[in-house]
């Protein structure tokens, strides 16, 4: 068996260093956007407006993030109210009625 | 567990002041001229990236160790960190084709990145439906899963930047000039206290709820 | 060597079963014919193929049939309650996990033998031009979405919903394995082929191959435990 764990390892490390030999193609980098440029003058001439856009993407990362601790936090209180119960019922039981 | 109860509420409470600071910082910062305004959403959609990321090797190396260990522990911080990896891919997903509308006028341009978001989200939504679905022992089948999907990581990646290099890419995250990278890396740190957060309430969570399940069945018997 | 005894145990008596009835292999490769045409029906405009139509037709029925294929196997076994029997064996873990392998792989092989030269005829396909390239595409291909499959096929035997769930966890996770299967295809069928171009994604896919068969001995052990 640790010979063909061996043999494997060998067969990992082989195809990793055959791999990493063969470039990919060259990825083009537009020269554009090669650094950000703060806007001086500004030339707006966009149809679509960003200010909605950009509120929409906020709020729906706030929702998402505030959604899921407040169900989180539903859940646990709920489970730690049946633990509460449960260990009530344990405690009682053995004492008798 | 009594210690740790005390670090969750500070966690939180350090994430909810830097959230809140966190318009203030963003709106201080230039406008980067090609984009405008809707440049705006990197300094989010960016950070959740690197949280998705650094969630899908958290459960990875939960799923090894309770493949090797079965310890609830180790499983319930797998469940913990993939649920979280589909709340901030979600985050991702959605804030990415919005900047993307804008930017480039399509919500979706099959951009590497955002691609390779889509392909690993698509893994730790299966990891979820495995485990809410396959009933018995599907922890153990899962912690699989966990596994091979942290270990798929650069696969998807370079595949996918392989397959978009033919075509030219529009996406680039550029080099950040100094007034950007304060909010920037702020908006990271925050992002990565409130993961911290979140995972250790939702591993608390799952632990208690194995708690009731074990009570419940040795009550049963 | 007892393990390979072993794995050539486990993989004749699929064979040995297969060649009675020839169940799967009628079936599988009838599914992956009906699904060429299917998506034919798609990607044919006016008679004429989008571009790399054939070399994505091709990976897509790898896909759905191996699918077939590895929800069929397991339910033989799951039927029979053999695999149980099996693990409880002392044969080795890997080693029944690579005799399902073996078997499955080879009739994903004999599916393709037939499905292959059918698209390429279909769609005017090169087949000819790197043979050698091309089979070696195939191969590693099947070879890495076999293997994961086969691990999950088997973890899922006993689970509810097995038959939705294998597809829902094997798609998402052989994306990259399904990109280079297409791509290093599709650049030797190109109009102007870049050979070396399929050369690096068989690369990749060798590399693939590699890490995620040893993962998939690594866990099988474990995982199957129950």
């Amino acid at each position: 068996m640790k010979v063909f764990k061996l043999v494997f390892m060998l067969a990992v490390a082989l195809s990793a260093s055959l791999f990493a030999q063969s470039q990919p193609p060259a990825t083009p980098t537009p020269a554009a956007l090669e650094g950000f440029v703060p806007m001086s003058a500004a030339a707006p001439r966009e149809e679509l407006p960003a200010t909605p856009l950009v509120f929409y993407a906020y709020a729906f990362v706030w929702l998402a993030l505030i959604g899921y601790v407040f169900l989180t936090w539903r859940r646990t209180a709920r489970v730690e109210q049946d633990l509460a119960a449960v260990q009530r019922r344990l405690q009682d039981g053995p004492r008798g009625r | 567990m009594q210690g740790r109860s005390s670090l969750v509420p500070i966690l939180l409470g350090v994430a909810a002041v830097m959230f809140a600071a966190s318009p203030f910082l963003i709106d201080a910062a230039p406008y980067e001229s090609t984009m405008g305004l809707i440049q705006r959403i990197f300094y989010y959609h960016v950070p959740s990236a690197m949280v998705m990321f650094t969630s899908a090797f958290v459960c990875g190396i939960a799923s090894v160790t309770y493949l090797v260990k079965r310890t609830p522990g180790s499983d319930a911080t797998a469940l913990a960190a993939a649920e979280l990896v589909v709340v901030f891919g979600l985050i991702v997903l959605v804030t990415g084709p919005i900047w993307a509308r804008k930017a480039w006028g399509v919500w979706w341009v099959w951009d590497a990145k955002l691609t390779s978001a889509f392909v690993l989200w698509l893994i730790f939504v299966s990891y979820l439906l495995l485990r809410r679905f396959a009933g018995a022992g599907s922890e153990l089948l899962a912690a699989a899963v966990g596994v091979f999907g942290m270990a798929n990581v650069p696969f998807v990646y370079w595949s996918v930047n392989v397959w978009r290099s033919i075509h030219p890419t529009t996406t680039v995250i550029p080099s950040l000039i100094p007034e950007m990278r304060v909010p920037f890396y702020w908006c990271v740190i925050a992002f990565q206290v409130l993961y911290l957060a979140l995972l250790l309430v939702r591993v608390r969570l799952e632990r208690s709820r194995l708690t009731l399940e074990a009570i419940y069945a040795e009550i049963e018997d | 060597m007892k393990f390979l005894s072993t794995v050539w145990t486990i993989a004749r008596k699929d064979l040995v079963i297969e060649a009675r009835s020839r169940e799967l292999a009628y079936t599988t490769l009838f599914f992956a014919v009906s699904v060429v045409l299917v998506f034919s029906f798609s990607f044919v405009v006016e008679g004429v193929a989008l571009t790399d139509a054939a070399a994505g037709i091709i990976w897509v029925a790898i896909a759905f049939s191996g699918t077939l294929a590895l929800g069929r196997t397991f339910e033989r076994e799951r039927q029979a309650d053999t695999l149980k029997a099996l693990l409880l064996s002392p044969a080795e873990r890997p080693a029944v996990y690579l005799g399902k392998l073996a078997g499955v792989l080879l009739l994903m092989i004999v599916v393709e033998a037939f499905m292959v030269p059918l698209v390429g005829l279909l769609f005017q396909a090169p087949l000819g031009r790197a043979p050698w390239r091309l089979m070696a595409l195939l191969l590693t291909g099947t070879l890495g979405f076999a293997a994961v499959g086969t691990l999950f096929a088997a973890m899922l035997i006993r689970a509810h919903s097995r038959d939705v769930l294998l597809p829902v966890l094997l798609y998402p996770i052989t994306v990259p394995l399904v990109i280079a299967g297409v791509r290093g295809t599709a650049s030797i069928f190109a109009a102007e082929p870049n050979l070396a171009g399929a050369q690096a994604w068989l690369s990749m896919l060798v590399f693939f191959d590699a890490v995620f068969l040893t993962l998939a001995l690594w866990v099988f052990g474990p995982v199957m435990s129950e």
